[in-house]
């Protein structure tokens, strides 16, 4: 055990005092930084530093919660521990929430053990309990660090909102606090970071359309993308809509398993709903090739929702794309020859 | 709630029944309650509710578990292809990815 082989300098002073102490409440400074992180903005540099953190007035029987440094998470856990007395050992996740972190393996077996030597941890508190987060244990294997530590892993529930009730049970976890579930809110939650991240494929797909549109009988003009541009950007919008909000948000209503079947099915739909108000804008062979990149379009950016999501194993999302991305790349080429050809015959 | 479940046969997950000795561990740290313990061994009560997330095995001292893991997320699979790297996540969500 290192602390037996390292002098600890700061063992002449009293515990309590060398520990940062925080508070449970979030200020308004925390909660516009949770905005900010939700919307993807500066999401990367939201972490607040590795180490042991003190709620309320712990002792050295006070339960040890184990999180990860990414401040969202630190701030949702610190707010569950309000009136707790209690130790909170944050890993260096390098600011990624705890789920993604143990997935990568920073949150992990060895980056624990390096905390509990490096905070002292075993001179802190008298008992040999931590208590984790379930979602940490894609990361953490609880009998290699108890091998290496002495300290035992207890898995507590899955979000930080059930903390309360688990130890008022006895430290025990009911079997809904164990399950991932995927609820509206959390899936509306997750649709700003799905839009900050895909904006770039938008403005792709609509810049083609754009240069698309300038095509005419008689050559090129601006004419015509001048005319054209309102209709074109709308359609481009919506049907991106239909894939990054409406998809994830109807999710377990739409039929088919695949992600990217259900995208297809809301965009499809979207296109014949915009048809028969006849509010696609264009002529005939305009308004078919619309459909055809309505179901491509949708359908890529649902099939990207798989990474959000929170039941989808890689040999399901390879199987899925197998079959989606060729289907997709025929639909968008479809759309755009006959979009091309419409503007030809206009 | 209507529940999710992800497409059919397609996961990896494993379990050799011999190494089991019962502890419940993989219960334990399954998001996907896709575990069930019957006659002091545990049983795969519904294999395609995997998201291949690996804690079970990772967790299984008696190493009767083992999964291939890894991110079902598209556009990480799309970036690990077009970098030539593995699969890689962004980490956009509070779950994962
Ligand atoms: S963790 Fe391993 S040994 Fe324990 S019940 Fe599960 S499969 Fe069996
Ligand atoms: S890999 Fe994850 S989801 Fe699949 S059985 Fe194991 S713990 Fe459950």
């Amino acid at each position: 055990m290192p602390s037996q082989s390292i002098i600890n300098p700061l063992r002449l002073m009293p515990f309590a005092a060398r520990v940062p102490k925080v508070t449970s409440e979030l200020n308004w400074k925390d909660k516009l930084g949770a905005v900010k992180a939700r919307l993807a903005i500066n999401r990367h540099a939201y972490m607040v530093n590795a180490g042991l953190y003190a709620i309320g007035n712990p002792n050295k029987s006070s339960d040890v919660f184990v999180t990860s440094n990414y401040k969202l998470t630190f701030d949702i856990l610190r707010k569950n521990l309000a009136d707790f007395n209690a130790w909170m050992l944050v890993l260096d996740t390098k600011g990624v929430n705890v789920w993604c972190a143990a997935g990568k393996g920073t949150f992990g077996t060895d980056e624990l053990v390096k905390r509990i030597n490096k905070t002292f941890l075993t001179d802190i508190v008298s008992h040999r309990k931590l208590i984790l987060p379930q979602l940490g244990a894609v990361g953490v294997a609880a009998h290699k660090v108890k091998e290496q530590t002495g300290f035992s892993v207890s898995y507590g529930p899955v979000r930080a909102e059930d903390i309360r009730a688990y130890v008022a049970r006895g430290y025990k976890v009911t079997p809904t606090m164990r399950k991932v579930a995927f609820p509206l809110l959390e899936r509306l939650k997750l649709v700003p970071v799905e839009i900050v991240l895909s904006y770039k494929y938008f403005f792709a797909g609509l810049l083609i359309l754009m240069g698309l549109s300038g095509i005419h009988p008689d050559g090129y003009s601006i004419v015509s993308i001048a005319e054209k541009w309102v209709s074109v950007t709308l359609n481009t919008l919506v049907t991106f809509l239909a894939g990054t909000f409406f998809s994830p948000l109807l999710l377990p209503y739409i039929p088919f398993r695949s992600f990217s079947a259900k995208g297809l099915v809301v965009g499809l739909c979207s296109a014949v709903i915009l048809l028969m108000f006849n509010a696609l804008g264009g002529n005939f062979v305009e308004n078919i090739a619309w459909v055809f990149l309505f179901g491509a379009i949708s359908s890529f950016f649902a099939m990207n929702f798989t990474g959000a999501s929170t039941y989808t194993s890689l040999s399901g999302v390879l199987k899925e794309m197998k079959i989606a991305i060729p289907i997709q790349i025929t639909l968008a080429i479809v759309g755009l020859v006959l979009f091309t050809v419409a503007q030809l015959i206009n | 709630m209507r529940k999710f479940v992800y497409l059919k046969n397609v996961v990896t997950l494993q379990l050799d029944k011999d190494k089991c000795n019962g502890c419940g561990m993989c219960i334990k740290v399954c998001p996907h309650a896709v575990f069930e313990i019957s006659n002091k061994k545990v049983e795969i009560l519904q294999k395609d509710a995997c998201m291949e997330c690996g804690a079970c095995a990772l967790n299984c001292a008696s190493e009767a578990l083992t999964v291939k893991t890894g991110v079902g997320c598209a556009a990480g699979i799309i970036e690990g292809m077009l970098k030539g790297t593995e699969p890689t996540c962004s980490c956009s969500s509070a779950g994962c990815c």
